[in-house]
């Protein structure tokens, strides 16, 4: 069963923003679901609207069902008990916001403490050492204080802190961006352990498609607040269904491709905003292959065989 | 003739090496590719090459002739930094116009102003320019931020470009136009470009050589498609399969992170990281590893490592 199913999500900020409109997705344990798209695309959102941290003017709809439970109509409590100990997310940009004037032990003790009362400081400390080795750091780190750690150990102790209370799914929003390729290696490669050691559910959420071709089984790719691509990993990259995947596939250079040797591929324009889409399929102003129709209605993501689906009026035609 | 180099360039900052020696050319109408991890020294070598601090030994030359140091803002308008818009490079209270004409006011270039930052606009391809010049950064896209940031290096109409990232954190789609962008620049004003950067994959988009740098030193040189597709240093090999690629094979994910350039090992400095160290090798060649000082490699255009295998 799945352990996070979000139905028909759909979310829209204060003065009339669409930032999500209508996204179904699930994963299970031990699985990885990737979630790919241009900044803007409603990432983010979907990530706070699992856990309710969106802000309270924004406007919900659908459910977001965590181990069947509808996280939309928990009572504050359970939703407290909830975060960090079904579901815990390592936010965008969070390696920046550890507090400077605490060791990274006592920060990461702070939910052990808070979601298990009974625990004591020694039972904490060792914990504490136990996720940090976890994380590849030695447990002695505990003591060192954020600006002591470079960035990679720094984003190592977000995973430890999002590990803290045993959930069964971590959301990881751009844990890799503006790291090093081999730091970014490093964190990825730690992840995939721990779903595989912990059978964790994990969610990684990237704007670099190649980061999730290596790690994800399944990967949804969104444009303008909806699915428009979901499949195997494999396949959604190198045979997409969707234009908007296989430019995005397309943009990422390939080292030794003599076909991508002093021809970088991009993808002319920007994505629409959300308060102010195009009519039809939302893509059709930047698509290669639109035609007439596609700016006449909504494209429906529709299932395309083999465990995909698609959100293109051409998804049928062979690539 | 070389646009641009450093000659057994050193920098440091206290007791650390960022730049522990190094001989890199960049010639004219030609492009760099800098590669490394974070904490190697890229940016470091770079700030030299620019004149924004003093090696301690070697020199810096441009187009043949010492750098001046006493005559600094002379250099800056033959050699134009271009860092990320991310990092803050532009003022979020400027105009797109204050933002490209601040260059020429600075270096009170003479001519008409609007013309001059209408021609830089339009050759970071904001085009028609006139459209941009009353617009704030937070009106801009990223991609648009980062084109007004190239206008603004572009509008002294410099020799060579120092792109520090340039775009690593856009988006992939944006990052291609901008890529295409700078190697436009190159044919068709003949600029000279050292890319700094730890993503392999733009230098092999846009890059006619690279130099991969390890702990202040440079450790592999020569042609870009040498380099990436025949790697001679082990460290090279390690970074190429980290490359998240859609599908590759058994990544050489190297422990650790940037070693410290305050101590740095005797012997291969990256000794302490090498895989093929580890793997085991030839006790003479291991003796090797551990105590040659291996040399500082040529500035030439040939295919170099700084590594005792063969
Ligand atoms: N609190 C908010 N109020 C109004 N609009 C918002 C708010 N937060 C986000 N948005 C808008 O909603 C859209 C989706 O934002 P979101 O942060 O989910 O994107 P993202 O895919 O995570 O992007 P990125 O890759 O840049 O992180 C954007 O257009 C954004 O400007
Ligand atoms: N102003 C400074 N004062 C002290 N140390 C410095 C200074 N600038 C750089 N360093 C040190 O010099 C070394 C090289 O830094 P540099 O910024 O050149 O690396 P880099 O390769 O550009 O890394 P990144 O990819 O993270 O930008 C690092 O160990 C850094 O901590
Ligand atoms: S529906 Fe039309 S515009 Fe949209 S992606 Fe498909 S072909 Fe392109
Ligand atoms: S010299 Fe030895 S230690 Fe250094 S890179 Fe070569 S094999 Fe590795
Ligand atoms: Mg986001
Ligand atoms: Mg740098």
């Amino acid at each position: 069963m799945s352990l996070l199913e979000l139905r028909d999500l759909s979310v829209t900020y204060a003065g009339d923003v669409p930032a999500v409109r209508g996204v179904s997705l699930s994963v299970a344990p031990g699985e990885v679901l990737g979630v790919a798209g241009e900044s803007g695309c409603g990432k983010s959102t979907i990530t706070n609207a699992v856990l309710r941290l969106l802000p309270k003017s924004a406007t919900v709809g659908g459910s977001v069902l965590l181990d069947g439970e509808d996280v939309h109509g928990m009572s504050f409590g359970r939703l407290r008990a909830v975060r960090w100990a079904t579901a815990s997310i390592v936010f965008q940009g969070a390696l920046h916001s550890l507090n400077a004037v605490r060791t990274i032990g006592r920060q990461i003790a702070e939910p052990i403490l808070l979601h298990e009362p009974k625990t004591s400081r020694k039972a904490a400390d060792l914990r504490v050492g136990e996720l940090l080795e976890q994380v590849g750091l030695p447990a002695r780190r505990a003591r060192d204080y954020p600006h002591q750690l470079s960035g990679g150990q720094r984003q190592r102790v977000m995973i430890a802190l999002a590990l803290a209370c045993r959930p069964r799914l971590v959301i990881a929003d751009e844990p890799t961006t503006a790291l090093d390729v081999m730091v970014q290696a490093q964190v990825l490669q730690l992840l995939s352990g721990l779903v595989k050691d912990l059978g964790l559910a994990l969610v990684l959420i990237s704007h670099d498609l190649s980061v999730l071709g290596t790690t994800c089984d399944r990967v949804a790719v969104m444009y303008a607040g909806k699915v428009v691509e979901e499949g195997p990993a494999s396949v959604v990259f190198d045979d997409s269904r969707h234009p908007y995947s296989g430019a995005l596939a397309g943009a990422f250079p390939r080292v030794g491709d003599p076909r991508f040797r002093y021809a970088p591929a991009g993808l002319a324009g920007d994505p629409p905003y959300p308060g102010d889409l195009p009519a039809g399929c939302p893509f059709h102003p930047r698509c290669p292959v639109a035609f007439d129709r596609c700016s006449e209605a909504e494209v429906e993501l529709l299932d395309v065989g083999a465990g995909r689906r698609a959100a293109c009026l051409r998804a049928g035609e062979a690539s | 003739m070389s646009a641009l180099a450093a000659r057994g360039v050193h920098v440091r900052f206290g007791a650390a090496r960022a730049v522990d020696g190094v001989d890199l050319e960049i010639g004219s109408g030609e492009i760099v590719a800098l590669v490394g991890e974070s904490g190697c020294g890229k940016s470091s070598l770079a700030r030299a090459l620019l004149g924004l601090v003093r090696p301690v030994r070697g020199t810096v030359e441009c187009a043949d002739r010492p750098l001046d140091y006493r005559r600094l803002k002379e250099f800056r308008r033959h050699v134009q930094l271009v860092l990320q818009d991310p990092s803050g490079s532009l003022n979020p209270r400027h105009t797109v116009y204050e933002a490209v004409a601040e260059g020429l006011r600075i270096h009170k270039v003479p001519g008409d102003e609007r013309e001059l930052v209408a021609a830089a606009l339009s050759k970071a391809g904001l085009r028609p320019p006139e459209r941009f010049f009353l617009r704030y950064p937070h009106e801009l896209s990223g991609g648009q931020r980062q084109r007004v940031v190239i206008a603004g290096a572009l509008v002294l109409e410099p020799d060579v470009l120092v792109a520090d990232e340039p775009v690593s954190s856009l988006d992939a789609s944006v990052r291609g136009e901008i890529l295409a962008l700078l190697l436009r620049l190159r044919t068709e004003l003949g600029l000279s470009l050292l890319v700094v950067t730890h993503d392999l994959g733009l230098a092999w988009n846009i890059a006619d050589r690279v130099a991969v740098m390890y702990l202040g030193r440079i450790v592999e040189t020569g042609d870009t498609a040498r380099v990436l597709t025949s790697p001679r240093h082990p460290y090279t090999k390690a970074l190429l399969s980290v490359v998240p690629e859609i599908a590759r094979q058994d990544p050489i994910v190297l422990k650790g992170e940037a070693p410290d350039p305050s101590r740095i090992p005797a012997g291969c400095r990256f000794r302490p990281r090498c895989p093929a160290y580890a793997a085991g090798l030839p006790a003479e060649l291991a003796e090797r590893c551990e105590k040659e000082t291996l040399p500082v490699l040529p500035a030439d255009r040939g295919h170099h490592a700084a590594c005792v295998l063969p």
